[in-house]
């Protein structure tokens, strides 16, 4: 694996530890297959993402 | 297989032999803290390659060509396929918590070999099936969570009772997660310094990701981290200045309430202020720590100076109290097995899962990785001076309060210490006393200190290391208390709502306050309880936690029995059956000698019952001052008798239905499992 890509499984692992998948696969799949719905921003994408971990129902951690 | 993969597992096989033979006949002399480490790998390796591939192909028969749910209807936000190595950190960074840190080095007591191997055995036969087969079930049902697949399974009677089950087990989880900081920190301007630095450290967070730089995870935690540090190095100053040092310094009954009232309030501000900065912090800082704790334990190599077995054994010991049969099973939990994976296991995971072929590498697997951190957990607390370790655990009431009457108490026991060296210890870890500060927490960083500081900074930065390793624990327990909060008021709401249905909306204001000030005043109460207690708390309220945690694995066993019954596969059903039982059984007997044990060391009622007889005579027994204080003590322990009769009531009442179920679907035909069937249209 190039040093680039060991860097990017890197990031991918850090960011979908604390909740946050890839922003990229999601625009890829709104483009996809919902071409006619609106896409949220990065910002608004990553806002989305930290609600859904923290203040939903499945914010069980372990002991 | 090919002759040389045969090879080279035969190879493994002897070298994890040998490790486990140096262990076995060395009596008397240090071995190396490599030999566990080489032995736990070989085991884990082995299980891996064999048992787990076992439980994939033959036990569930995992198809690789049938979708996932992530497959079935992705959606880019909480169905993603993803890369199995990513997932595999998500995973193991939602399971491990303080739990492997903590319960390892309570159990250390006995001496490291009991310990050791039930981490080992426990994991390749318990733990690890139970978080591969959640994630199997919940994999084919949608990523459904634990209460859905024992109501979807099993009935809705079941299913509520073991949603109680688990509300309470996190009542305990918080309680118990609390005394640890609370008796980490008692006294320590330092360490209270450096954990209180981070809650307005995490709101500069907050706001950065919030409007300065959205979305920039790794760049604020690098901040984060540099804030961290700067807090560890001038907590010392602070702890040195008579001016500051009392702002920082509390007692234990003073910081339970300052706790109780963090948790009440963190868990209504909103997520992006306080808790979403601050778990970045702690994963991170919990993942570093780890691979850290292993490289350092690899190149230090140091001896283990605890005995393999200790006199305690016989459940005489002042950590806590009980036989090994069934307490070690109790104490150590997590590493071993643990219950609350299977909230885990069906939580998120299931719906990232790319393909069933990684069931295996990320069920089975992370929870081999979370036991070899309980191993090292394990490994640190046993090379610190024996004498050191019961100096720092046993309770006040036995060791007294300076380091004289520590090392008489200590040495009286059958582990030679000088007064000198407990002093010693606490001058360079950079604290006034060391003395009784149960809990593990401060056991273990005095373990990753002596490891850390021998590879970076010598005697010189002990200090430093230690009240690093302190605030990595701090950190993560007060993120859990923060995330159980939240996630205990929505448990509580959920059961509330059974009765009264409006109870269950999330965003409406007074359901939300009463839930949260239900869920604080529950593991408040018990904190409390813990905080007061002569004997430490711990010596209470873990094995509660042990029993709840337990417990929950079995009901979650259980679950995987019944599946594996209605999908016809009842054959093999004994690879649940068989930890199933196991564990059943631990916590039934320690749940009824918890219960009916005459030692008032052991069994609550006996406890209670020599206080109400003393009060009844007019007497006042120590701790308590006074005939007030008296009622409480005999008040509290009928209140863990209750609960713990409680606990025994959720297993005995699911084994009963899990039997029931089991018996009906083997009557029938043909398999009745409410899998998603395989071949199932992409529902979009």
């Amino acid at each position: 694996m190039s040093v680039a890509g060991l860097w990017h499984g890197l990031a991918a692992t850090g960011r979908l530890m604390v909740g946050v998948p890839s922003y990229r696969t999601y625009v890829e799949h709104m483009a996809a297959t919902h071409p006619d719905q609106p896409v949220m921003s990065e910002a608004a994408f990553f806002r989305n993402r930290q609600e859904a971990r923290y203040g939903g129902r499945n914010g069980g951690r372990c002991c | 297989m090919t002759i040389a993969s045969r090879l080279g597992w035969i190879v493994l096989a002897l070298i994890g032999a040998g490790a486990l033979a140096v262990i076995a006949t060395a009596r008397g002399e240090a071995i190396s803290a490599i030999w566990i480490v080489v032995a736990a790998v070989s085991v884990y390796l082995i299980a891996y390659r064999f048992y787990a591939l076992y439980l994939a192909k033959v036990v569930v028969g995992i198809d690789p060509a049938r979708p996932t749910p992530a497959a079935r209807h992705p959606d880019g936000l909480d169905f993603v396929p993803t890369d199995r190595r990513v997932l595999f950190g998500h995973h193991f960074a939602a399971i491990a918590g303080a739990g492997p840190l903590v319960g390892p080095v309570l159990a250390a007591q006995m001496g490291y070999l009991p310990g050791m191997l039930w981490l080992l055995a426990g994991v390749v036969l318990a733990g690890a099936v139970q978080d591969f087969m959640v994630l199997f079930l919940s994999m084919r049902r949608d990523g459904r969570s634990l209460g859905e697949l024992i109501r979807m399974e099993m009935g809705a009677v079941p299913g509520t009772i073991a949603l109680f089950g688990a509300f309470m087990i996190m009542v305990i989880i918080l309680a118990v997660l609390s005394l640890i900081v609370v008796r980490a920190l008692a006294d320590s301007p330092w360490g209270m310094f450096t954990v209180a630095a981070t809650i307005p450290l995490a709101l500069f967070m907050g706001a950065y990701t919030r409007w300065i730089r959205p979305g920039r995870i790794g760049e604020v935690s690098l901040l984060g981290l540099v804030g961290l540090i700067l807090a560890i190095v001038y907590g010392q100053d602070i702890a040195a200045s008579a001016t500051w040092a009392p702002w920082f310094t509390y007692t234990p009954v003073q910081l339970c309430w300052i706790l109780i009232g963090y948790g009440a309030i963190a868990s209504l501000l909103p997520v992006w202020l306080l808790l979403a900065p601050r778990d970045y912090l702690s994963t991170f800082l919990k993942i570093g720590a780890i691979a850290a704790l292993a490289i350092g334990i690899v190149i230090v190599a140091p001896p283990m100076r605890m005995p393999a077995l200790t006199r305690f054994v016989d459940g005489s010991g002042p950590v806590w109290s009980g036989s090994l049969f069934p307490f070690l099973f109790i104490t150590i939990a997590c590493g071993a097995v643990s219950g609350f994976h299977a909230l885990i296991a069906s939580g998120t995971t299931p719906k990232l899962i790319a393909s069933e072929g990684d069931a295996r590498f990320i069920g089975y697997g992370a929870m081999l990785m979370e036991s070899f951190v309980a191993i090292m957990a394990l490994v640190g607390a046993s090379i610190i001076d024996p004498g050191i370790y019961f100096a720092m655990n046993s309770p006040a009431a036995i060791v007294g309060t300076d380091p004289a009457s520590a090392a008489a108490a200590v040495t009286a026991m059958g582990f030679p210490i000088t007064a000198d060296t407990i002093a010693a210890t606490a001058t360079d870890v950079g604290e006034t006393t060391i003395i009784s500060r149960a809990g593990g927490a401060p056991t273990l960083a005095v373990g990753m200190a002596h490891i850390f500081s021998n590879l970076i900074g010598g005697r010189a930065m002990m200090a430093f290391w230690y009240h690093f390793a302190i605030l990595f624990e701090a950190l993560f327990i007060l993120t859990a208390v923060d995330a159980g909060t939240r996630a205990g008021r929505f448990m509580l709401q959920d059961l509330i709502g059974l009765a009264v249905p409006g109870f269950r909306n999330a965003t409406s204001l007074v359901p939300g306050l009463v839930g949260t000030a239900l869920c604080v005043a529950a593991w408040g109460f018990f904190l409390y309880q813990g905080v007061t207690d002569p004997l430490g708390g711990v010596n209470t309220l873990w094995p509660l936690f042990g029993i709840s945690n337990q417990m929950l694995a079995a009901v979650a066993l259980v679950l995987a029995t019944v599946v594996l019954f209605r999908m016809k596969r009842e054959r093999y059903a004994w690879v649940t059956i068989l930890p199933a039982s196991w564990l059943v059984l631990c916590t039934v007997m320690a749940s009824l000698m918890k219960l009916f044990s005459t030692d008032p060391r052991v069994g609550f009622l006996a406890h209670a019952s020599r206080f109400s007889e003393a009060a009844a005579r007019g007497e006042v027994l120590a701790p308590a001052k006074s005939l007030g204080e008296m009622g409480r003590v005999v008040m509290n322990d009928r209140i863990d008798a209750a609960l713990c009769a409680l606990f025994l009531g959720v297993v005995v009442s699911i084994i009963g239905y899990g039997i029931r179920t089991c018996l009906i679907a083997r009557r029938l035909d043909g398999p009745s499992a409410s899998e998603i069937p395989a071949l199932a249209v992409a529902a979009e």
